[in-house]
């Protein structure tokens, strides 16, 4: 379990240098699944891996800015806000994404599940 | 503040809410409103039921307004709730719930009901209409168990629903009480050559047949007709007509015919009682079709909000079928008369007829089939009862081009009138919106009003009323096809820059030539990589960032995010090592389907991402570039090593041609095939480059197309030898990757530069030794993709890795 600044829930899920520039990586934490972006700006951005649409899978979405198109029928997805630009509607979930010591870390767990884990 | 008027609409459907947002946008708070609808669902495109019907879209997609602009607007919505009482003394409605609300104004837009034979067995269950969500739902979970549906009624709505049968994999019988479908659209030419294209899919008719009974005991069995023969069938939907929704409106005293009586305005014979839709009949006329209903809407929105208004004085109606693989046209008064003369054009090679009816030198009607692009241009000479005398009859029918514009002139139109009927979008707002947001293209408008989204028919209109508002401004900069929203430039603009400019970069291209968009978008990016690897093959280091997923994959990504897997199978040539080894792989990684393609390749579908490079290792065969703008296959027969009429090795000419070609990146995908001779068992008639031998000799065809615009491969050359062959589609296909914009099938590309165009650059010998020159650059850079990811960790860990955090 990734402890980061003393708050477990955090989840360490990459080295920084290792997620490839300007694409997406799937990550899967227990039932879910993400798409973990590296923009050109070098910023790291994580929404749920699918596009509210037709399921379509993000991480393999073209990249441009902090948007992504999804790759199934081309909706543009705010990756900041999740939310898809017009014409289109709709929303997927973001997670708050942190860099410390060349790490990367996605806030994946609920807090009832960090009392758990305590 | 004062009292709100309260404005009550029976009935949520396309002809109700569409007035609504009329009287919203005219008249803002002047309106308590509230609506009710039988139907558990936000106000949605009835007509685009078809094609959710047949899997292009889900019932999510078509919603036109959901509940939360209801709620915006405070519209208060009662969804299941039908209204069965209007009191028009005390001016209340009543529900079968229960509510009752007050009006101070009434729309009555109840639409109608599909017309049910009372067949004896019409109450047997799987006998159903075709009109909801819920119809169309039941049908796709019908379609799951049921393997033959019968559809009484050969008219628009009964072919749509056919079609859609096939597209879940039933089986499907028309029944047709006339001799010729959509006879009341369509003339018989015109009816025929749709039958005929139908059947080609896959349809069944049985005409002149009247049903007389529906067989089965619980369920529907069979049904019987009056001729004594019978069909099988395990379902039926009915599509013989519709019987508009008056009931409500007869037993609370209001005027009713076939439909509610209204006058030019909408007006019933009860005072602040209006109908709008299809219920209502004008003239006595009833229209059951959504162009008109939109014109009245907007009729009656400005009569409601009491803005001035030009009578509403019926309508000219058109007919488009929304199938797949067929266009059809129909429009205005189409049958020949006494006093009528008709202009026609029919081409039974290509599948075209066109036909204009033309009475007192004005064109009255049209039927178009295989090719509609002139029907907006006639609808409008329809309409504006267009003088012809003095027009070249033949140019009537021709694209208008410096023909006078050929009476299209939008400017004519008034603000009121529809320019995209599926989306029942106007001319004034179209016009609105490119004014109020600065639009200047096709897209930007139909991301904004989204005219031209569903069926694209109207993008003729639209590009009409950019040049009409935008004037000169738009001949300048937006009539050109922009590569998309990023930039002004167009394709041919950019590669001469990337050659002047010397430009080796995808963002360096953006920068440069001052994209609006810093990083571009998912169709420039792509075109960009695509131009810069043609134009310098040798130094081009592909972006796979900006390439589409499945040719940055490798694999054709598959709806639910698996991949399928094909490797090369030369000229669709196989041996039994290689099927070994494919049937261990899939076993091995429990591929959950292997089917045939229609390339003649073997697709591995559903495999994991993370299972891919490993698979490829194990296969050991070249990938068949199943998934790119590029090369795809060549297709063979087998010729004259065992085909007893073949005249030449077709299958040894097609493995030569894709070896030769194979990998080669192209602006859309290139399909091929070898045939040994006419006869054309490997389909050659219809690839981006197909090869049929003669006696000595073969012919090449360019052009053809078999996908959704069937099109015929045009000869461009005839030749003698194999090697002949290798070097004019070496010559063809450098061609078509310099000139062809990026995602332009070489059908679109033989149409826009011409086929004589082609012929003349292919028996140019100089021309033609200097693209087989480039073409050779091109290919000696080719490498196998499957090959290079097994070979490198670096691209197995950047794009087929998953991570699985803890
Ligand atoms: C599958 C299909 C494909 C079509 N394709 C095309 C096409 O390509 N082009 C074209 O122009 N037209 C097409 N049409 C026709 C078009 O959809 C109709 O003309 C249009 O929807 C009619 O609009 P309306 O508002 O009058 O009726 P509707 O859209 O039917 O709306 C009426 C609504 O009122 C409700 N209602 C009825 N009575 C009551 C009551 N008492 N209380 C409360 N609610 C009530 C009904 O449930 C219904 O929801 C198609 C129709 C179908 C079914
Ligand atoms: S979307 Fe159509 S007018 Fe608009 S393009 Fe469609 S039938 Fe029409
Ligand atoms: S195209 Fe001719 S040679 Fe080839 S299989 Fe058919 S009949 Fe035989």
């Amino acid at each position: 379990m990734g402890n980061l600044k003393g708050d477990n829930s955090w989840v360490e899920v990459a080295k920084y240098d290792d997620l490839p520039v300007n694409s997406g990586k799937t990550v899967r934490f227990k039932d879910k699944e993400l798409a973990v972006f590296r923009l050109t700006s070098g910023k790291i951005l994580a929404i749920e891996n699918r596009c509210p649409h037709k399921d379509g899978v993000l991480a393999e979405g073209i990249v441009s800015g902090e948007y992504v198109f999804c790759p199934l029928h081309d909706r543009k997805i705010d990756l900041t806000s999740g939310l898809v630009q017009l014409p289109d509607t709709g929303c997927v979930e973001t997670f708050d994404v942190s860099v410390e010591d060349g790490k990367v870390y996605i806030a994946l767990l609920e807090k009832s599940e960090i009392a758990a884990v305590k | 503040m004062s009292q709100k008027e309260k404005l009550v609409v029976i009935g949520n459907g396309m002809a109700g809410v569409n007035t609504v947002e009329h009287i919203l946008k005219l008249a803002p708070n002047q309106f308590d409103i509230t609506i009710f609808g039988s139907e558990p669902h936000p106000n949605y495109n009835r007509i685009l039921l078809s094609y959710v019907l047949a899997g292009d879209s889900k019932v999510d997609d078509i919603v036109i307004n959901s509940y939360e602009w209801y709620e915006e607007h405070g519209i208060s919505l009662y969804t299941g709730e039908t209204i069965t009482e209007i009191n028009t003394e005390g001016k209340t409605v009543t529900s079968d719930k229960g509510t009752s609300v007050s009006y101070d104004k009434l729309i009555i837009s109840t639409g109608s009901d599909p017309f049910m034979l009372p067949l004896p067995g019409a109450d047997k269950e799987g006998v159903i209409a075709y009109r909801t969500i819920q119809d169309c739902e039941y049908m796709m979970e019908a379609a799951k168990n049921y393997k033959k549906a019968v559809v009484i009624g050969g008219g628009l709505l009964g072919l749509e629903a056919a079609r859609g049968f096939l597209n879940l994999g039933m089986k499907v019988d028309v029944v047709h009480i006339c001799d010729a479908i959509m006879e009341r659209q369509l003339d018989r030419t015109a009816s025929k050559m749709l039958q005929d294209s139908l059947e080609e899919q896959g349809m069944n008719f049985l005409l002149s047949k009247q049903t007389e009974k529906i067989l089965g005991k619980k369920r529907v069995t069979g049904l019987k007709f009056a001729d004594g023969s019978k069909v099988d069938a395990d379902l039926v939907v009915m599509a013989v007509g519709i019987r508009p929704n008056i009931q409500l409106a007869k037993d609370s005293g209001i005027e009713v015919n076939r439909g509610i009586v209204v006058n030019d305005y909408l007006e019933t014979n009860v005072e602040d009682v209006f109908a709008v839709g299809e219920c209502a009949e004008h003239r006595g006329i009833g229209y059951g079709l959504v162009a008109p209903l939109f014109e009245q809407g907007a009729v009656l929105a400005k009569k409601i909000a009491d803005v001035d208004t030009a009578p509403y004085e019926g309508s000219v109606v058109y007919t488009k079928l929304k199938v797949s693989g067929v266009d059809v046209f129909s429009g205005g008064d189409f049958n020949d008369a006494k006093d009528t003369k008709a202009i026609k054009i029919e081409d039974e090679f290509s599948g075209i007829y066109k036909k204009v009816v033309v009475r007192d030198n004005k064109i009255v009607g049209a039927v178009l089939f295989g090719d509609t692009s002139d029907g907006n241009r006639l609808m409008q000479m329809i309409r504006n009862e267009t003088d012809i005398t003095g027009f070249e009859k033949s140019a009537i029918l021709q694209e208008p081009g410096a023909n006078a514009g050929g009476g299209s002139s939008v400017a004519d139109m008034s603000d009121d009138e529809i320019i995209c009927g599926c989306n029942g979008v106007s001319k004034g707002a179209i016009c609105s919106a490119i004014k109020e947001q600065g639009l200047t293209s096709v897209e930007e408008v139909k991301n904004c009003t989204t005219a031209s989204r569903s069926c694209g028919g109207c993008k003729p209109l639209v590009s009409d009323l950019l040049e009409y508002t935008l004037g000169d401004e738009f001949d300048k900069s937006a009539q050109k096809e922009t590569m998309c929203e990023c930039t002004d430039l167009e394709k041919d603009e950019i590669v001469v820059q990337i050659k002047e400019k010397g430009l080796s970069h995808v963002r360096e291209v953006m920068s440069v030539l001052g994209w609006k968009n810093e990083e571009g978008c998912s169709k420039c990016r792509p075109a960009i990589n695509y131009y810069l690897g043609m134009v310098h093959p040798e130094q081009y280091q592909d972006d796979s960032t900006s390439r589409f997923v499945n040719e940055r994959m490798h694999a054709n990504i598959q709806k639910d995010g698996t991949y399928s897997v094909v490797p090369r199978m030369y000229g669709g040539v196989t041996n039994p090592t290689d099927l070994k080894k494919i049937a261990t792989v899939a076993e091995k990684y429990n591929v959950p389907k292997v089917k045939i393609t229609g390339g003649q390749r073997i697709d591995l579908l559903g495999v994991k991402k993370e299972d891919l490079t490993n698979m490829w290792e194990e296969l050991d065969m070249p990938s068949g570039y199943a998934y790119g703008k590029a090369v795809r296959t060549v297709k063979t027969c087998v010729g004259e090593e065992f085909c007893r009429f073949g005249t030449a090795d077709s299958m040894g000419m097609g493995i030569q041609i894709e070896k030769r070609f194979e990998r080669l990146n192209t602006p859309a995908k290139v399909k091929m095939a070898v045939s040994g001779c006419p006869r054309n068992c490997a389909e050659s008639g219809i690839k981006d480059l197909g090869v049929v031998a003669i006696d000595g000799g073969w012919e090449l065809y360019a052009g053809g197309n078999g996908g959704v615009k069937l099109r015929k491969g045009d000869l461009v050359a005839t030749v003698k030898t194999e090697e002949e062959v290798i070097e004019y589609t070496e010559a063809y296909l450098q061609y078509y990757r310099e000139t062809g914009v990026y995602g332009e099938r070489t059908s679109e590309w033989v149409d826009r530069l011409g086929v004589q165009h082609i012929q003349d650059i292919l028996l140019d010998e100089e021309k033609r030794e200097e693209l087989c020159a480039r073409m050779d650059t091109a290919l000696s850079v080719l490498k196998d993709p499957w090959k290079e990811a097994v070979e490198s960790e670096k691209i197995q860990k950047d794009l087929y890795e998953v991570i699985e955090a803890k």
